[in-house]
């Protein structure tokens, strides 16, 4: 029987998974208060050596002062970090073994490229043959080496960018953290920065964290996410578990794009579970369970992508099928989005994507066609809260 | 096309008339005072009204003008050179202006940075302060440094109450009461521009700076203080540049011996009623800080040309 995974495996690294595994950096009932507003709200986490970590959520959410705290920048209210075993309470910034890059760069103004890579070396006070070496060895890495000479006002913002990467990477810390470090870039740039990272990762076997708000960003480097949101870890997990099993309806909606479908429970035995949709009234069937008892509100979250649309009208009694007239359509290129007015409410809408595999269509979907949506039985997953 | 060209001119026109608003101001209050100043300077002293000859009489016409013309000599200058009074108070005006300017600095920037990194709603109060003097007279803030460094003075007194000191330091009339008083009254020029340029400081420099392994103290050399440096040179011109021409503090403040060149003017102009000399002296003074100002104006210009 062939293996079954969520989504393509990037990988074959999951520490997580090892319930031996000693953490690299740990999070211990962590909060953070400023004034009366909590910032991180007794949280504990645990980070494996050469993980590629992201902190995902919105602003406010907690995520830049987890990474602030590790870094030195912000003492914990009450908890404790460690960093491979060491338990950083009362280390100052200047002496942790991480590095930082900025959101803004923080790139000296007055010092030229290569003087802004070799401060931290100098701090350290190595011999300048190694500093210089080392130097030139991020130079390269960063394919910087025609900048060297540059004042950080003479660069773009890509280099700008590759300046601040190669400096906080130059005195190989044990962990390297990364505050939005692409927000300034525009997107082209962005997405080979992403790659660039990945593989950079990959060749110094450095553990990496990294603070957005982007979810493509996170999906595309991380090997684990944790989701944030008040102070509070929401999920950690995978980026295809965050996806295609979220735990919440905050989860579901922040990844990607989703419909959340109020439902009333119907039946809920060990091996099945019946919902009854409110809008549309029409049956959902799965094999997922749930604790939810028969007549309890619980929500089914399913992706676009996984609702297929086709013409025609739903066959009366039929499950996971649900028919009503097309309502917008938009179209993207490499994808369509329909969606189809299934209850009487103005926002009773289902949402398919599909993509758009051909250049010609036959018979294309229109405005106010009816159509069936039709869905797996396992396309979707059932959240209570 | 057409319409476009008969735009342009009537637009630089404009333009022109707002850049000849300055120029005009320039031409009457200092170029036109200047070239009377050097005329003075070029005469000899006499017993007149005004004190010195020649003079230009509209009334002799074109030979008298040139008559005139060929009274005027260098000898004034040659003075100045011969005579080692004016090179020494140039030379003590600068010392004095020099040294002055350092404490300014010394003194200004703890203050600049303290405010720097104070709490954002207390700025503008503690701005507030650092003006708040100028709402008293400069004069009489100088002569209240007299009751406070005479020998009966309020800082005497002070001292002697706490038994720090058995009998009153003699302060007043010495080149250190000038140095306090140009300390204080040119402070505020030296703490705005600092502020300004400390206050623009991102503070997530320090933050890297600290992240990457420097220690506060350190940081402090290695990245506030070059990137303050054009706020300390403006600063430091903006207390140097007045400080060597002036009178009144070493006037009220400082000793008979307080040589400095805006007191010998004072004497050889009041006193001695020789306006030729005290003219040629300012040529001189204007013509020394020509160099400083050249050089502010030159370091302002490379700044803004590195802010675009």
């Amino acid at each position: 029987m062939a293996k079954k995974t969520l989504g393509p495996v990037r990988r074959e690294f999951t520490p997580w998974e090892d319930t031996a595994a000693e953490p690299f950096i740990e999070f211990r009932n962590v909060t953070k208060r400023f004034g009366d507003f909590v910032a991180v709200d007794n949280l504990s986490l645990k980070i494996y050596e050469r993980e590629f970590f992201a902190l995902l959520g919105g602003s406010g959410c907690g995520k830049t002062t987890m990474m602030r705290m590790l870094a030195g920048f912000e003492t914990p209210t009450s908890g404790q970090i460690f960093l491979d075993g060491q338990d950083l309470a009362g280390i100052p910034a200047f002496r942790r073994p991480s590095n930082m890059m900025f959101q803004s760069y923080a790139l000296f103004p007055h010092m030229s490229v290569e003087n802004n890579i070799a401060f931290g070396l100098k701090q350290d006070k190595l011999p300048k043959s190694e500093i210089d070496d080392r130097v030139a060895e991020m130079l390269r890495l960063t394919k910087l080496e025609q900048f060297a000479k540059r004042k950080p006002h003479q660069l773009s913002g890509g280099q700008r960018q590759r300046v601040a990467l190669a400096r906080s990477l130059a005195k190989r810390p044990k962990v390297l953290l990364l505050d939005e470090p692409l927000g300034a870039l525009d997107r082209k740039l962005r997405e080979e920065t992403q790659f660039e990272l990945m593989a950079l990762q990959e060749d110094l076997k450095m553990t990496f964290l990294i603070v957005t708000h982007d979810q493509e960003e996170a999906m595309t480097v991380a090997d684990r996410i944790a989701v944030m949101d008040q102070g509070q870890l929401v999920q950690v997990a995978t980026p295809a578990e965050i996806y295609e099993t979220p735990n919440s309806k905050f989860v579901a909606n922040f990844i990607g794009d989703v419909n959340l479908i109020e439902t009333k429970v119907v039946e809920a035995s060990p091996s099945q579970t019946r919902l009854e949709a409110m809008m549309g009234g029409f049956l959902i069937e799965t094999d997922q369970t749930t604790s939810a008892r028969p007549g309890d509100t619980v929500w089914y979250a399913i992706r676009p992508e996984k609702v297929r649309v086709a013409k025609g009208k739903a066959e009366p009694g039929s499950v996971n099928a649900v028919n009503g007239p097309v309502w917008d359509i938009a179209y993207l290129g490499d994808v369509s989005i329909i969606h189809a007015k299934i209850g009487e409410g103005d926002f009773d809408t289902l949402k398919s994507t599909f993509a758009n595999v051909t250049r010609v269509v036959e018979d294309p979907i229109t405005w106010y066609d009816d159509v069936v949506l039709t869905f797996d039985r396992n396309a979707g997953v059932i959240l209570d809260r | 096309m057409s319409q476009k060209k008969s735009q342009a001119p009537k637009r630089s026109l404009g333009s022109k008339a707002l850049i000849a608003v300055p120029f005009l101001w320039l031409v009457i209050f200092f170029l036109a005072p200047f070239f009377i100043v050097f005329k003075i300077s070029l005469s000899e002293v006499a017993v007149a009204i005004p004190p010195y000859l020649p003079t230009f009489d509209l009334a002799e016409g074109w030979t008298g003008f040139v008559e005139a013309l060929s009274g005027f000599s260098f000898e004034n200058y040659i003075w100045l050179i011969e005579d080692d009074l004016y090179w020494k108070s140039y030379l003590s005006s600068a010392q004095i202006a020099l040294i002055s300017t350092l404490i300014t600095l010394v003194v200004g920037y703890p203050i600049a940075y303290g405010m720097a990194r104070s709490p954002k709603e207390w700025r503008p109060t503690l701005l507030m302060l650092v003006i708040l003097p100028f709402w008293t007279s400069f004069l009489i803030r100088v002569y209240a440094w007299i009751g406070i460094l005479k020998n009966e003075g309020l800082l005497n007194q002070l001292l002697l109450a706490l038994g720090v000191i058995n009998e009153p330091l003699v302060i007043m009339n010495t080149d250190l009461a000038v140095y306090i008083g140009i300390v204080y009254s040119y402070l505020p020029f030296l703490v705005l521009p600092l502020y300004a340029s400390l206050e623009k400081l991102d503070i997530s420099l320090l933050e890297a700076a600290e992240d990457l392994g420097c220690p506060p103290w350190k940081a402090f050399w290695k990245i506030t203080l070059p990137l303050s440096i054009p706020g300390v040179v403006a600063g430091c011109f903006l207390v140097f540049i007045p400080a060597v021409g002036e009178f009144v503090i070493p006037d009220l403040l400082g000793g008979s011996n307080t040589l400095m060149i805006g007191k010998t003017l004072w004497v050889e102009f009041f006193s001695n009623r020789d306006w030729p000399v005290s003219s040629a002296v300012a040529v001189i003074l204007l013509l020394i800080l020509v160099v400083p100002i050249v050089l502010f104006q030159n370091h302002q210009q490379k700044l803004a040309e590195m802010q675009s």
